[in-house]
């Protein structure tokens, strides 16, 4: 179907596609404005930094306080999102290959965990984390975000490994190949890309939670980066520290950026792939 | 190489689904045997079970004289052909080609002396450095095809390996199977539902319904003798006319006059639980207009007249399609043969009669003609088992035979 494109249409649209971008993007903008800023200069309320500093990022990496954090998030996250991906993958398997009896109950629980409002949950996970020994540490935060990460791991997963040919598995064992050698050079670099798809998602997911991080944590042991954020106070106590959140705010914002932005299509694949036949 | 026999080979599915059933093959060293039946008979699983790909719920199958039940596909040393063509998307066609080479742990150069003379047969040279996505469906083929030869394994199995071919390139493809594997000599079973594929393609041919074999043999010899209703209905394009009979007075009444039987076709009638209504099957080239009948030929048959409702003139020959009173055959095989063909194809039990006539006969649509049918090619067939009465000894004879 042509679409008639004139100049004026066009004109229209890029016109609104700029509001769209400068409405999403002016707050992040201006937090990075803000982390180049000096104190002195932080509350002038211009756009462009007067004086440009780096004395903010020197700040927080010289506070144990976020290089902890940092720590905390990086390593809760990339566990998290292994464990999510490995039963998720197991369960995706499962559910697209197989007909096993409680298949429509596993992929109706999983929906319904990810639909679950999450907030209702923290007072009791905090009872049962403070019980258990494992409230504020690593497990504490890692067992949650599994739990509410894999669902999405088994939905985008599922929908990768639909769309494998199981053909080729049988082929593969035809041409003499062993089960594991078949999932190996076969089914394994076609289900790769899910897979890496996959684990950028849960990584995000797991890398920007505030809420469990600030209920479910209370010393710097296992406080991750959004939930550190809250708690900062600057080089010394009378300091505002304004300039160093906002620092902290980049450093934690930039590798999702370039996550997304280097894996754009993959990502978008992996959230609508099952939408439309490929 | 190796002959591959089955013996008593069943299927149930856990669901209890029976898809095989007691099915008995013996396949010959070399030999070309289709598989051949409508969709859900049974043949992809019984090839599969000769692949290893799923498991023989009963029976034996042996591979050159070995018991195979239990062995993994990897060491039955059979390469398969699947109807999608199962290409390894993220491999070359040289590299799809000498997957299974490499699997054998053959040295570097042997395989690419194999891919290439592969390759050379299959005329698949230039492409060997391209991406099955990059591909036609008939050069996809093609690769499969390479891939299930390079190995020399004992047998081929090939299920549907044409059927997502249009139909010139399935026409072209069917003789390049068919060179092939005359040219190497490989025990090949051949999975088709298509029944010209069938006739064309194998040494020999196996038809199957739900799950059984109906009949095993030459393609010519199930043609003219077919076991019963079911195989008489399904070989042959156009396929057999199928009309009601009645049993009166030691002859037939059917709406194409009054046929007189043999001797022992009325014996086999005269039994106390002999079929009092069967069905007459006859095949559209046993008419001929009977202004071109010689007299001696005459004597041999029937005739009757109907009003032409189409005329298609093949150029050699006419198919002529005449409307005909009386009562519609049925069984449960005409019904079956009716849904698989989409009715379209199948006018077999219809009031429409198909004929083949030869292309001096003047007849034009919507005249009505006199025509004459060859008596001694006439099948007649119990409706309620479907098996073919006037068989004698494997041999049609006819309705006059004594
Ligand atoms: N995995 C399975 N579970 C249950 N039934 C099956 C399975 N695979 C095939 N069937 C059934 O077995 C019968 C034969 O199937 P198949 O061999 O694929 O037929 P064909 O290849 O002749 O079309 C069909 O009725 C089909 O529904
Ligand atoms: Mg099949």
């Amino acid at each position: 179907m042509a679409v008639e494109t004139t100049t004026r249409a066009k004109l229209r649209w890029g016109l609104l596609d700029v509001l769209v971008v400068v409405f999403a993007l002016v707050p992040v903008l201006w937090i990075a404005s803000l982390s180049f800023k000096t104190p002195a200069t932080l509350t002038d309320g211009k756009f462009i930094p007067r004086e440009w500093t780096l004395d903010n990022y020197k700040t927080i990496f010289d506070t144990d306080q976020f290089v902890r954090a940092l720590i905390n998030s990086i390593g809760i996250a990339l566990i998290a999102t292994l464990i999510a991906v490995v039963l998720g993958a197991m369960a995706a398997y499962a559910i697209s290959r197989l007909d096993f009896p409680g298949k429509r109950l596993l992929v109706g629980v999983s929906l319904l965990i990810a639909m679950f409002p999450q907030v209702s949950l923290v007072s009791p996970l905090f009872e049962i984390e403070r019980q258990l020994k494992i409230f504020d540490t690593w497990p504490g935060l890692i067992l949650p975000y599994i739990t509410f990460a894999l669902p999405l791991a088994i939905y985008t997963l599922s929908a990768f490994f639909k769309q494998i040919p199981w053909d080729l598995e049988k082929a593969a064992k035809m041409d003499g190949a062993t089960q594991a050698q078949a999932f190996r050079r076969v089914i394994a670099p076609l289900a790769a890309p899910g897979l890496f798809t996959t684990a950028i998602l849960v990584f995000i997911f797991c890398w920007n939670d505030f809420l469990f991080a600030i209920s479910l944590t209370s010393t710097e042991r296992s406080r991750t980066v959004p939930a550190a954020l809250s708690f900062f106070t600057g080089a010394s106590q009378f300091e505002d520290p304004a300039g160093a959140i906002c620092a902290a705010a980049v450093v934690i914002t930039v590798p999702i950026i370039l996550f997304v932005l280097f894996f754009q299509r993959r990502i978008v694949s992996g959230l609508t792939s099952g939408a439309v036949k490929g | 190489m190796a002959d591959i026999v089955l013996d008593k080979v069943s299927k149930s599915f856990p669901d209890g689904t029976v898809a095989v059933q007691d099915v008995d093959l013996e396949i010959a060293d070399g030999e070309f045997v289709i598989l051949v039946g409508p969709s859900g008979c049974g043949k992809s699983t019984t090839l599969n079970m000769i692949a290893g790909l799923e498991d023989i719920s009963s029976g034996e199958l042996r591979i050159g004289g070995q018991r195979v039940n239990d062995k993994a596909p990897r060491d039955r040393d059979i390469a398969m052909v699947f109807q999608s063509y199962a290409l390894y998307p993220n491999m070359t066609v040289r590299e799809n080609m000498a997957f299974p080479l490499r699997l054998a742990k053959l040295d570097k150069e042997t395989i690419n002396a194999k891919v290439d003379e592969a390759a050379k047969v299959l005329e698949l040279t230039p492409l060997l450095d391209r991406k099955p996505a990059n591909l036609s469906g008939g050069q996809r083929q093609r690769v499969a095809m390479g891939r299930a030869i390079v190995r020399q394994p004992k047998a081929f199995l090939m299920d549907e390996p044409l059927s997502n071919l249009d139909a010139k390139l399935r026409v072209q493809m069917r003789t390049v199977v068919s060179r092939l594997q005359k040219q190497l000599g490989t025990t090949t079973v051949y999975v088709t539902h298509d029944q010209t594929e069938a006739m064309t393609l194998g040494d020999r041919v196996v038809i199957m319904r739900g799950g059984a074999v109906q009949q095993v043999g030459p393609p010519q010899e199930l043609y003219d003798h077919p076991r019963n209703l079911f195989v008489a209905g399904f070989i042959g394009s156009p396929s057999m006319n199928f009309l009601h009979a009645a049993v009166q007075d030691g002859g037939l009444h059917t709406a194409l006059g009054d046929v007189p039987l043999g001797d022992r076709v009325r014996r086999e009638l005269e039994a106390a639980d002999a079929p009092r209504e069967l069905i007459l099957g006859i095949r559209p080239e046993h008419f001929e207009d009977a202004e071109l009948v010689d007299d001696d030929t005459r004597r041999r048959g029937l005739e009757f007249e109907a009003p032409a409702d189409i005329v298609e003139s093949m150029g050699s020959d006419k198919y002529v399609y005449f409307t005909v009173e009386g009562e519609k055959a049925s069984a449960a095989e005409l019904e079956e043969l009716a849904a698989d063909a989409g009715a379209a194809d199948f006018a077999g039990a219809g009031g429409n009669l198909v004929t083949r006539l030869s292309a001096e006969s003047p007849v034009t649509e919507g005249q009505t003609r006199r025509v004459w049918f060859n008596l001694e090619k006439i099948h007649l067939f119990d409706p309620s088992t479907g098996r073919n009465l006037t068989l004698h000894e494997g041999r049609a004879a006819g309705a006059l035979a004594d």
